[in-house]
């Protein structure tokens, strides 16, 4: 591949914890790798250096919270011929989007001495919902090795090889046992896209839902099973307005089981 | 002490001599894996010695509902596993096939490691039948799966009659259980202060005599028969097979079909704890630049979208339709591809079930709509 074009790639952030960019860091033993199949011409995270757009390869995490944030988000689909929206802010507006099922500026009043100094937008979005998006990547954070396979699968003119099923088949694989059946504990696994390998529940947490749902979740069904075996009231509707709050189907399960 | 132990004959093994046996069987290169208590429940590990295993314990199950309880008994088999079964050992969730490398040109490295060499320490009746089931799907005469031959010939089976089914279980239906029904190189029905110990192959003699056993005592056979017998009684669930697989076949368009397919998460647990499941998938794993690829076999399964998508379209795009293809698979065509249901009455797809969709309950009113 030596003398062979490298792609460029920029690395931006919105509003977010920065986690998603650091999981890029995190690959540690891949970095120099992809430094040499690839041009990192734009990471403020990484490096103060930066090269001018267009770039090849645009990745986006963080949510759009504020007016600026919307006008710069125009701009950089602009200046980039592939767009990624990094983690689950940059897919279903994060956990920032709590504020938007309530009121955004009464909560600004209660935290701020000066709320007239904030710029904010009453509801935190996903990128998808100012720009077209060509590929999403779920997690809070993301998994760091769902990035490397989607750089590859650019680089290799393929399509990524993303898990395609539920959350508990990764539990099954891992030989871990099932929180909710074993301990009663409400999961939303049954209900989220694969990714993670099942962190939380082989570590006897219900799943968060911070990979969003599957495209084939029947939350119809889970979301009253989940209510069932709460142990507080409103746990399964705060359960499902979590990370991953504001994708739509977990959004439309958790209204639908409201008090 | 008696000598000279023959096959078919049954011996008397005191608790005590429990880590001679497996001593015994380590010194012959196996693995010893067993029942061991984790995380509120039952898996399936290593275990060197009798106290590794539950005792104590039985399992409360129920459709979704697993509970582990300390009861008062000493015992040490009567507790009714959790998720996982025996199927993780011999077709393992996630294996290596070959890794691909491009040096000067493309070079295929098969996955070289040894096959480990299992003794498996407490299959139930249900268990063994299911592993009998997978030998029909990958030792077939036209082909084998070299995965699961070289470490299934290697295999070590010390079996376990069922005295204390739990709430899910239908094994009594599904006639393979509580008594295990062959297949074993060692059975074991446990008393209160003795094992029982059937010898049902050559090796399981030459562990025997390894051993300090005794013999059984009529007394001791007719508890245990006693006990099998009460066990067989004791069922949780019960399923009638007599209009099967033809109840499934001929009534494909019920409404019970719609009716289940709402409640099913299509979340695939019901197939990943299946001892008898099949099915999987091929992934390739490259490096950045492709010039390496690892090839990996992982469990799939039917309630996955993606295992009935073919080039243009999905034969089986909605919920309802993959439940049908699974119930209808275990229960129907099975039978005419393998002479055998899918389905053992281990009770595991209604115990894991996040929602508690019941085999049982879902054959009977489907037997009940067709009948109207």
């Amino acid at each position: 591949m030596s003398g062979a074009y490298k792609p460029k790639v920029a690395v931006y952030k919105f509003s977010s914890c920065d986690g998603c960019q650091l999981s890029l860091l995190n690959l540690e033993d891949e970095l120099l790798d992809l430094a040499g199949a690839v041009e990192i011409a734009y990471f403020l995270e990484a490096t103060r250096a930066e090269q001018p757009g267009p770039y090849d390869i645009g990745i986006v995490e963080g949510s759009i919270t504020t007016p600026h944030e919307e006008e710069r988000i125009t701009e950089i689909r602009r200046e980039c011929k592939l767009l990624i929206a990094l983690g689950t802010c940059a897919t279903a507006g994060g956990i920032q989007a709590l504020r938007n099922f309530t009121d955004a500026d009464r909560l600004a009043e209660n935290v701020y001495p000066h709320p007239e100094y904030l710029h904010y937008l009453t509801k935190a979005t996903p990128i998808s919902e100012h720009v077209q998006v060509d590929l999403e990547i779920w997690g809070c954070p993301v998994n760091k090795y769902m990035v490397l396979e989607a750089i590859a699968a650019l680089l290799q003119n393929r399509k990524p090889n993303f898990p395609p099923y539920s959350v508990c088949m990764e539990c099954k694989r891992r030989g871990a046992v099932c929180v909710l059946v074993s301990q009663g504990i409400p999961c939303l696994g049954p209900a989220t896209q694969a990714g993670c390998g099942a962190i939380c529940p082989a570590n006897g947490r219900g799943c968060y839902g911070c990979f969003g749902p599957w495209p084939g979740a029947n939350l119809e069904s889970l979301a009253p099973a989940l209510k069932d075996l709460e142990r507080y009231p409103g746990e399964a509707m705060r359960l499902l307005r979590n990370f991953a709050g504001y994708a739509p189907a977990f959004r439309k399960a958790a209204d639908s089981i409201k008090e | 002490m008696l000598n000279n132990p023959t096959i078919n004959s049954t011996i008397s093994l005191p608790k005590t001599e429990f880590d001679t046996l497996l001593a015994a069987l380590r010194e012959l290169g196996y693995q010893t894996i067993g029942p061991r208590v984790r995380d509120e429940s039952i898996i399936y590990t290593h275990i060197e010695k009798l106290s590794d295993l539950p005792q104590g314990y039985t399992s409360k199950q129920g459709p979704a509902t697993f509970r582990l309880v300390k009861s008062n008994h000493r015992r040490y088999f009567d507790v009714i596993p959790g998720a996982q079964s025996w199927k993780q050992f011999l077709f393992p969730p996630r294996t290596h096939l070959f890794t691909v490398e491009k040096v000067e040109r493309w070079d295929i490295q098969p996955n070289a490691e040894k096959p480990p060499r299992y003794a498996f320490i407490g299959v139930r009746g249900c268990e063994l039948a299911a592993i009998e089931i997978q030998d029909r799907a990958f030792l077939r005469a036209d082909f084998h799966d070299p995965v699961y031959r070289a470490r299934r010939e290697g295999l070590f089976i010390l079996a376990v009659n069922c005295l204390h089914p739990a709430g899910t279980c239908f094994c009594a239906s599904m006639g393979t259980g509580p008594k295990v029904q062959g297949g074993y190189d060692l059975c074991l029905t446990e008393l209160e202060d003795t094992f029982l110990i059937e010898i049902g192959s050559e090796l399981g003699r030459d562990v025997i005599s390894r051993c300090q056993y005794e013999p059984a005592s009529g007394f001791l056979q007719s508890a245990a028969a006693k006990g099998l017998e009460r066990a067989a009684g004791d069922m949780g669930r019960h399923l009638s097979l007599d209009d099967l697989p033809s109840l499934l076949t001929d009534n494909l368009e019920l409404e019970h079909w719609d009716e289940v397919g709402k409640r099913c998460l299509s979340c695939a647990n019901c197939t990943q704890v299946c001892p008898t499941c099949f099915c999987w998938d091929a992934t390739d794993h490259t490096d950045l630049l492709a010039h390496s690829t690892r090839r990996e076999r992982v469990w799939d399964s039917c309630f996955n979208p993606q295992y009935s998508y073919v080039f243009g379209g999905n034969t089986r795009p909605t919920i309802k339709s993959r439940y049908r293809q699974w119930l209808t698979h275990k229960l129907g065509a099975w039978k005419e591809q393998y002479d055998t249901f899918g389905c053992t009455g281990c009770g595991r797809c209604i115990t894991w079930c996040p929602v508690g969709i019941d085999l049982t309950e879902e054959i009977a009113a489907l037997r009940k709509e067709a009948q109207a």
